[in-house]
């Protein structure tokens, strides 16, 4: 009997239950099917602009530093001032998103632009989110080429994009969303749920930013 | 490891005289309490999707045989692999198999309790494979030699000056007069030792949180973002995870990931909760090529269908130690294997034997904190009285203690008798302690009073405080 036999039938032992119980697998096929959904807090069920508010408040408490931008083509200027803000060098590495390459970046005359995942050595990544979780202040990162998962973790400043019209109430929703893109059941490679920027407790519990991933993360919320 | 939950005595005895780990444990009863009770009180709903949370966890273990079927599947068809292992030992050889096949020589890893518990650290090294931890207090205690003792804070039980001792011995190759003496320092010397590791590990190992039935995906919360470096720069990513972390649907891992982090540390969600799902799609220019789960039983499948059946909706948010003045007192290590505190008194017997870890369900005074608190909703406290049953009924116990609790059954199941006995001896205990609501020292109970006074009853018992509270209230109703 091989261990995957001999776990499942242990399992089956204990539980009491055969396998074939056709009212056990109706119930857990209708559980995959349906994916009910249980008890969603209020706190993120506004109107749409009070979402968008709710979500920059979160996002700020999370110690990231969130611009509103009025249009996507506001959003290379606010990178290349975040820059100097900062005094990081004029580079940035980003992904091949569709809404991040419509945008104007190459009237940022030194603002360089390097295109693909990250090696480690970027100061600065920046990534188009394909959703915002108002209840908690938290972005939805897809990975691929669009946007590597590497530039949501090695660069030390993170700035990440997001539209407005992306911003949901819940969890819930977001998760729905993800749905609709890859279809039930499916998922990307990698899909993070980033709320704030990267920290630690670990050194006699006190809190200290940038672990392991990025030490600042700047939100630039487009329209809205 | 070396089990010492034998020796849980001894163990608590020189705990209680170590300066530097009570000073330490100082940091646990006062941060953590706090922030999760602040972030309790700011979710109105917290009570109602705790009680979500584990009807989807009993649901999914009275299931668990189809919904691990369910989830083989999908993560089969994402692209990645499923080895199941009855025992430590499997899972050990399984890991060893994948990463000779991937040549590896270093191997990174994100926090997880589950390869403690199957010892994989020095089985990699014994077999010429080095593994470096990557969160920072397991990288500490790694730096050490030591285990976690703590779920979520492995390093919890040391200070700042003895993580910089050891960062000056272990990172010899940096200038001896840098500055070390704060957290931040400390902190930012492990972000560049370790960012090398990352990109010379050929295998990355991670824990889970939870596997999605659904759709083939693990889970992992983080706060500090090694887990996920641990797993896309390496070409294989290696899930170790235990039968019971499997939950239906992705909806239901969103309403126990609402309670987890808000019971673990006081946040609403980790900073980064990520959701793995199979090895990187063609085009991804980055992420894992290969993608292993390895399902480990070692002891699960038979605490199914028993009283213990309920420990497994541990999420191991690490509350119920947060709250334990047991824990409080004598911190993790003493439990003497990889799960301490109240979640630790019921598991390890179940996993390790009650013959090694009998000890540790008497480790409680009863107070009920740690159920209170219970994301999860695990009646602790019973499960711990479950296992001195069986204790007893093995005979395990001291005469002398087999009598007392032969006698307090004896009493238990008389309800008016239980009420006399105990009107008599509570009276008679508050004239020892003079008026002062604590006892520096009670007969026959010198181990405890030792090292702490122990609160005075009230001056009536509880069912008489209850019996009168409920008169007041209901004149108060009227
Ligand atoms: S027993 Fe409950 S409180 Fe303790 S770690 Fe598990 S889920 Fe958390």
């Amino acid at each position: 009997m091989s261990s995957r036999e001999a776990i499942l039938k242990k399992v089956r032992q204990s539980l009491g239950q055969p396998a074939s119980d056709a009212v056990r697998q109706k119930a857990v096929a209708d559980r995959l099917k349906k994916s009910p959904q249980g008890v969603i807090p209020a706190r993120g069920q506004l109107a749409p602009a009070e979402r968008v508010e709710l979500f920059c408040t979160m996002a700020e408490k999370l110690f990231a530093t969130v611009q509103r931008v009025p249009k996507p083509e506001d959003v290379p200027a606010a990178v290349a001032e975040y820059l100097r803000g900062k005094n990081l060098p004029a580079s940035i590495r980003m992904g091949g998103d569709p809404r991040l390459a419509a945008m104007p970046w190459r009237k940022q005359r030194a603002l360089e632009v390097k295109q693909g995942a990250s090696d480690g050595d970027d100061a600065t990544g920046v990534s188009h989110a394909a959703g915002g979780i108002a209840e908690t202040g938290t972005l939805v990162m897809l990975s691929g080429a669009g946007n590597p998962t590497t530039i949501n973790f090695l660069p030390e400043h993170h700035i990440v994009v997001i539209d407005a019209a992306d911003i949901d109430g819940d969890l819930e929703t977001a998760i729905a969303n993800v749905r609709k893109i890859f279809g039930k059941g499916k998922m990307p490679r990698t899909l993070n749920l980033v709320s704030g920027p990267s920290r630690s407790g670990d050194i006699e519990q006190k809190l200290i930013l940038g672990a392991h991933g990025p030490r600042a993360l700047h939100i630039l919320v487009v329209g809205g | 490891m070396q089990i010492t939950s034998p020796t849980f005595k001894e163990n608590s005895a020189g705990a209680l005289a170590d300066v530097q780990l009570q000073k330490a444990l100082g940091n646990v009863r006062s941060g953590f309490i706090d922030k999760r009770r602040k972030a309790v009180e700011a979710l109105p709903e917290f009570d109602q999707l705790r009680d979500s949370a584990r009807a989807i966890k009993d649901h999914a273990l009275e299931n668990l045989d189809l919904y691990l079927e369910a989830y083989e599947a999908k993560v089969k068809a994402s692209g990645g692999h499923v080895h199941w292992a009855e025992t430590a030992e499997d899972a050990r050889n399984i890991i060893l198999d994948i990463c000779r096949s991937a040549g590896a020589r270093t191997v990174t890893k994100g926090k997880s309790m589950i390869t403690e518990e199957i010892a994989l650290n020095d089985f990699l090294a014994e077999n010429g494979i080095r593994p470096v931890e990557t969160d920072l207090g397991e990288y500490i205690i790694q730096l050490r030699g030591e285990h976690p003792s703590h779920i979520i804070a492995p390093a919890v039980h040391l200070n700042k000056e003895q993580v910089e001792a050891d960062f000056r011995r272990v990172h010899d190759h940096l200038p001896p007069g840098r500055d070390l003496s704060e957290p931040e320092t400390l902190l930012n010397e492990a972000r560049k030792v370790l960012r090398s590791a990352y990109f010379e590990a050929d295998v990355g190992i991670t824990g889970a949180n939870f596997l999605v039935a659904e759709t083939g995906t693990s889970i992992i919360v983080t706060n500090e973002g090694n887990g996920d470096l641990t797993q896309i720069l390496p070409k294989v990513h290696v899930v170790v995870a235990s039968l019971e972390k499997i939950v239906p649907t992705l909806e239901d891992a969103a309403q126990i990931l609402r309670v987890l982090a808000r019971s673990a540390t006081g946040q609403d969600m980790s900073v980064y909760t990520t959701m793995s799902t199979g090895p990187r799609r063609p085009g991804d220019p980055d992420g894992p090529e290969e993608y292993h789960v390895v399902l480990l039983d070692n002891g699960r499948s038979a605490m199914l269908g028993t009283e213990f059946q309920d420990m497994l909706r541990c999420i191991r948010c690490g509350a119920c130690m947060n709250h334990c003045p047991v824990y409080h007192a004598v911190g993790g290590h003493a439990y003497g294997w990889v799960y301490p505190g109240p979640m630790g008194a019921v598991l390890t017997p179940s996993l390790i034997g009650v013959d090694k870890a009998g000890h540790l369900p008497n480790a409680s005074t009863f107070c009920g904190r740690c159920e209170s608190v219970c994301p999860m909703k695990i009646p602790l406290p019973k499960m711990m009285r479950h296992w001195r049953e069986r204790e007893f009924e093995r005979g395990l116990n001291p005469a002398t203690q087999r009598a007392g609790l032969k006698l307090w059954a004896f009493l238990a199941k008389r309800p008016s008798l239980y009420r006399f006995a105990t009107s008599i001896a509570i009276p008679m205990l508050s004239l020892l302690d003079r008026g002062k609501g604590r006892f520096g020292y009670l007969p026959l109970a010198g181990g405890w009073t030792k090292h702490r006074d122990l609160p005075a009853p009230e001056k009536r018992t509880f069912m008489q405080q209850l019996g009168s509270r409920n008169t007041a209230a209901k004149e108060a109703a009227r």
